[in-house]
């Protein structure tokens, strides 16, 4: 877009972050009573749901996907049609919707200890109940939360964050407005404890010389989300132990 | 630090959209009071204001004053983000200008984010409009910064030149003045009055004209929307400052005439306007009569008149989309008393109109070149109303005169500065030893250089070898500015902005510093230089059999002048190794051209003329037409073939991001006009393709019964005017990538990367692709190359004009104390006049029919037969015809010192009442 600073000469973004600041986070565990676990969580205007059902054994449909070593994981991925600014009817199986549902089973592949659930199925469901940018690391970043709420075993906490990069400056946790401007935009899911990426993902051209500022850029973000849900997380967990202690 | 956020509900047309935002207060924002720009004292001292102050202007005072707040005592400034951004949305170079301010340390102008500051931050409040929003905003960052100063003993002025805004601010207790009231109790700088733009009830009411109104944007874009309007860019005609015409957007982009003071409704060259059609019994043509504005400065001259209804698309302005203006270069009007505040002031720009300006100065101004700028044109003056911005020297001062047409053309002339010059390499610079080892050694072999007589930025190097095996080796080296002139850098940025080296008369004025451009890329003959080759190997019959492309290291054994060098061919005794090479090229370049024409590529000719230059006074004592030898036509062909082989390779390489040149092909309506002009003579010449233009165009080469040997050369000129302009592109974004006018597929500018930046991007896409150099995001984003290729675009068409306005300006110079009769021919024959060249001057002018040669009209409209098919005048029985011979007097007119310029006037044939009577 012509004309369009994405970040002012004074350093400030357009919503008035600095280029190095996560949206405000705020996350909800066990939202559900139904599931087995489910958490909530909101990026800025970037509202996500997450129910996690499982491990069980495979559902009847599934049963073709069912493997002797391991448990198969089932995404599924939708949007309300009121989550964008143009309300818009969104049919489950959409290409970007089953995209996305692709992209989170991969990424949890890799962290839940799917050999210890031999024969069973995990299902993950998310709902988008506001989309305002970096809808992948939103949805990730729930989907941990509803795991831990689960109880299910995993290698470590999976955090997503996203960065564009505008006058060789990186930006991270892109919001609608600045996934618009056109720049790339790099998403990653990281283990942060291990220190190992999960998952990336580029959207647009950036030369090979800028890729290391932005995997820097999302590395610290997904640090920086990993500190808020671990807070809340341990907090979680001494409110849940105080009831215990107190009967 | 992540504090609130607001929701904002906007609506778009059509679908209604919920858009919703995130809005982060915060409270680390700088004021810039503590330890920032604003941490020292002001000093300005004003009348209105008892105690130290800082001020904070908003939007129209920012929009409407720049030329108040550019001078250099007005400094401590806050800029408001709301401010910025209303300026940015409004203009554009306003925008420009204010944020160069703000970057000026010595300015102190800071930019204060109040919309995400937790102290200054409001909602809207319900039926708010966005105006008073931003006003309230702007107060209630005001009071803030009243508050912080407090206790520092100073205060923040409010400058707002609107009412209510001042009237609330003053309610709230804050300090509100308008920019007048401030200007003009400033202590010290009278003359910073005169740069204030004027508020439009400050202007007296024009009895004799009432301008339609215009009507509201709104009403505009809805009306070109739905078809009713047509939006274009008003393009002023060159003759006839009271006639214009736009080009509507689309594909099948029309033409609409605009006909006289009313239609054109207060619309300037180039502004962005919206036009309705006029019923068509009202539609006009094009008028033939040039409106001479200078014979009699201050006189009215009728609107054009109306002709039958057989006319063009006409129209009338309805509403101005997007203004334009920019400064003026001009001269005060000397009529008037000096006494008097008020005057009209004539831009140099001939399709500006007139502007009204008010100054003390006048007495020191008249008879000096002076810039303006336009504020606003109200619909009761005739006149656009306007301030003086700046004086430059007295009119006819050389440095004056150069100076106004590097502004009027755009042309960055200023010294480099401090951050260009410290990229450079130090003076004693030599090639390191590490670059001997990445680059190939070409120090031995028989290199030289062929350029104009003073050249002193060489920019290419060939040679030729006889390989003995029935093949030779020809190489072209280009200076390797790319090894000094890295991405990024401030000298970068600056030869990008720059464009290209701008050649005047009696000065060049470079894209690079000096050190790169004449010493250390410059391929002289005293020493190695690091250059970039294009080695091919060829048989005799010019048949390619390889080309490869290198980074290198090379010794020029001589720079030779285009003389010294077909001396050196001719020279039967002279058999070195450079001028075995030297011939050897010469003879494949005829070759290499024979086939270029073979194919279609046109030769076009236009007069070239060169000064020769009086070495103490620097005017110009004597000139010349620049001469044709076969070693200018040797090195051309040469670098048109380095060109098309760099073209091929780096699109080869880079399919989606290659800088390339195009010449589209003009249309045939194009050549109306020049075809039409042949035909009156007899000639019948074909322009369907390039190949047939060159090949008719030939034909007139044969002398002809009853018409002059000329007529091949003036035919050429004429046809080199009907082409489009070649232009720079991105290969990723076009598809038509042919060279007209050369007629080959593709092309490319390599050969002079001193002096065109276009070649500096080919030479890293170039060096990228032999793995010489690295690629960096830039080079390799199409829509950045094709900014600054559109960049570049303009660069070189602006260096043209001023070229050409240089030439123009010594030829005044030259003519100052003669009176020389001349032979010239007719190019151009108008309903009122004739327009004659005179090839050895190179000078074009216009002789008129309907006055005599002391300028008073006295032919009427029946002496004067004009028919247009025949491109034919008859004045008082005698004939005259385009193409025909005349011979004018040509003649320096100072009488009016405002005005000077070149004057000519008919000798022969003889035209009673017009021609100069021989006795004189």
């Amino acid at each position: 877009m012509a004309g369009f600073e994405l970040i002012s000469d004074e350093g400030y973004r357009f919503d008035g972050r600095k280029p190095s600041e996560l949206r405000r986070v705020r996350c909800n565990m066990g939202v559900f009573t139904q599931a087995d676990g489910s958490a909530y969580i909101e990026q800025g205007n970037t509202k996500v749901l997450a129910a996690i059902y499982g491990p069980h054994e495979a559902s009847n449909n599934m049963r073709s996907k069912v493997c002797l070593d391991k448990c198969f994981i089932n995404c599924e991925f939708s949007q309300a049609m009121f989550s964008s600014a143009e309300r818009k009817k969104r049919s489950r199986g959409d290409r970007k919707g089953k995209d996305m549902s692709a992209h989170i089973k991969q990424t949890f592949e890799a962290a839940i200890r799917t050999q210890l659930y031999p024969r069973s199925q995990i299902d993950i469901y998310l709902q988008v109940l506001h989309s305002d940018g970096s809808l992948y690391c939103a949805c990730v970043n729930a989907a941990t939360l509803a795991l831990i709420d689960a109880g299910i075993a995993m290698k470590d906490y999976v955090c997503a964050c996203s960065a564009s990069l505008t006058k060789e400056t990186s930006l991270i946790d892109i919001n609608h407005v600045e996934e618009l401007a056109g720049c790339a935009e790099f998403s990653a899911a990281i283990m942060p404890k291990l220190d190992q990426i999960i998952y990336s993902e580029l959207n647009g051209r950036i030369h090979q010389d800028e890729l290391g500022q932005l995997v820097d850029a999302v590395t610290s973000g997904c640090k920086d989300i990993f500190a808020v849900i671990d807070r809340f997380v341990r907090g979680r967990l001494e409110e849940t132990a105080s009831y215990f202690t107190h009967s | 630090m992540l504090k609130s956020k607001v929701i904002m509900v906007k609506t778009r047309s059509g679908k209604i959209l919920k858009i919703v935002r995130e809005h982060y207060l915060r409270d680390d924002i700088d004021n810039g009071l503590f330890g920032g720009k604003l941490e020292q004292h002001p000093e300005l001292q004003n009348d209105l204001v008892p105690s130290e102050h800082f001020l904070i202007p908003d939007t129209n005072v920012v929009l409407h004053q720049m030329d108040v707040l550019e001078h250099s005592c007005i400094m401590n400034v806050i800029m408001l983000q709301t401010v910025l951004h209303e300026v940015k949305h409004r203009s554009s170079p306003v925008y420009k200008r204010i944020k160069l301010l703000c970057a000026n340390p010595d300015k102190k102008f800071f930019v204060f984010t109040n919309e995400h500051c937790i102290d200054t931050y409001s909602a809207r409040v319900k039926g708010e409009s966005t105006n008073d929003m931003n006003d309230r905003l702007i107060r209630i960052a005001a009071k803030y910064y009243d508050k912080c100063l407090k206790d520092r003993n100073q205060t923040a002025v409010l400058v707002t030149n609107d009412r209510a805004n001042c009237a609330f601010a003053k309610k709230d207790g804050l300090n509100a003045l308008t920019i007048e009231q401030y200007v003009k109790n400033i202590v010290g700088y009278p003359e910073l009055l005169d740069k204030l733009a004027k508020a439009d009830e400050a202007i007296e009411v024009d009895k004799s004209i009432s301008y339609p109104e215009h009507l509201k944007l709104s009403q505009v874009q809805a009306g070109v929307k739905s078809g009713r309007f047509f939006q274009g860019k008003l393009g002023i005609s060159r003759e006839n400052y009271l006639e214009g015409k736009i080009i509507t957007h689309g594909e099948d982009g029309k033409e609409i005439l605009i006909q006289g003071r009313l239609n054109l409704n207060r619309a300037v060259h180039e502004d962005v306007v919206a036009v309705e059609m006029l019923p068509e019994d009202q539609w006009s043509n094009p008028s033939g009569v040039i409106l001479d504005v200078t014979v009699q400065p201050g006189a009215e001259i009728a609107d054009a008149e109306k002709k039958k209804s057989t006319g063009v698309p006409t129209g009338k302005v309805v509403g101005i989309i997007k203004r334009s203006w920019r400064p003026y270069c001009g001269i005060l009007e000397s009529f008037g008393s000096p006494e008097m505040t008020r005057h009209l002031f004539t831009p140099a720009e001939k399709r500006i109109p007139r502007i009204r300006i008010e100054t003390r100065q006048a007495k020191t101004l008249i008879g000096q070149r002076i810039v303006v700028a336009i504020d606003s044109w109200p619909r009761f003056s005739k006149y656009p109303q306007g301030h003086f911005v700046k004086a430059l020297g007295s009119v006819g001062d050389k440095d004056t005169e150069n100076e106004v047409l590097l502004l009027e053309h755009d042309v960055a002339h200023e010294p480099f500065s401090e951050a260009v010059l410290n990229c450079l390499p130090p003076s004693d610079w030599s090639i390191p030893n590490q670059e001997f080892a990445v680059r190939e050694d070409f120090r031995d072999l028989p290199i030289c250089s062929v350029d104009p007589p003073g050249c002193t930025d060489i920019d290419d190097c060939l040679h030729h070898k006889d390989l003995g095996d029935g093949t030779v080796e020809v190489g072209v080296h280009i200076a390797d500015v790319t090894h000094f002139i890295r991405p990024g850098t401030p000298i970068d940025n600056e030869a990008a902005t720059r464009g290209t080296t701008v050649y005047l008369c009696d000065k060049r004025i470079d894209m690079v510093p000096e050190l790169l451009s004449s010493n250390l890329c410059s391929l002289r003959d005293d020493g190695d230089r690091l250059a970039f080759s294009c080695i091919w190997i060829m048989k005799p019959n010019s048949e390619i059999v390889s080309t490869r492309f290198c980074k290198s290291v090379i010794r020029s054994k001589s720079s030779m002048t285009y003389a010294q060098a077909q001396m050196q061919i001719d020279d039967k005794t002279a058999n070195d190794p450079v001028t075995m090479g030297l011939r050897g090229l010469n003879k494949l370049a005829k070759i290499l051209k024979r086939a270029r024409i073979e194919k279609g590529a046109l030769s076009l000719s236009s007069p070239e003329v060169r000064f020769h230059v009086d070495s103490e006074t620097h005017d110009p004592i004597d000139l010349q037409n620049k001469e044709l030898r076969d070693t200018n036509s040797m090195v051309e062909e040469f670098m048109l073939l380095a060109n098309c082989s760099v073209a091929k390779k780096i699109q080869q390489e880079f399919p989606e991001c290659a800088v390339l040149r195009r010449h589209p092909e003009p249309p045939q309506s194009n050549f109306d006009v020049f075809l039409n002009a042949a035909k009156s003579r007899g000639l019948e010449l074909n322009a369907a393709t390039s190949r047939d233009l060159a090949v008719s165009l030939d034909r007139t080469e044969e002398p002809k019964e009853g018409i002059h040997s000329y007529i091949s050369t003036l035919l050429r000129i004429l046809a080199t005017r009907c082409m489009m302009q070649a232009v720079y592109f991105c290969s990723g974004l076009e598809s038509d990538f042919r060279h007209y006018g050369l007629a080959a597929p593709i092309y490319t500018h390599f050969t002079s990367p001193i002096r065109r930046y276009s070649d500096i991007m080919v030479h890293r896409l170039l060096a990228a692709s032999i793995g010489a150099d690295k690629t960096f995001s830039e080079l390799l984003n199409k829509t950045e190359i094709q900014n600054v290729c559109k960049n570049l675009n303009f660069r070189h068409r602006m260096a043209q004009y001023a070229q050409r306005a240089s030439v123009g300006l010594h030829t005044q110079l030259f003519f100052r104390s003669k009176v020389v009769n001349e032979s010239g021919y007719v190019i151009f024959v108008r309903k009122n006049a004739i327009q004659v060249l005179i090839p050895k001057y190179g000078l074009e002018g216009t002789v008129f029919m309907d006055r005599d040669f002391e300028g008073n009209t006295t032919v009427n409209a029946d002496d004067l037969k004009y028919i247009e098919d025949k491109c034919e005048i008859t004045v008082r029985g005698v004939k005259l015809c385009v193409f025909d011979e005349v011979t004018v007097q040509i003649s320096h007119d100072a009488t009016n010192v405002q005005h000077q310029r070149i004057n000519l006037k008919l000798v022969y044939p003889k035209i009673t009442g017009i021609s100069i009577p021989s006795s004189v």
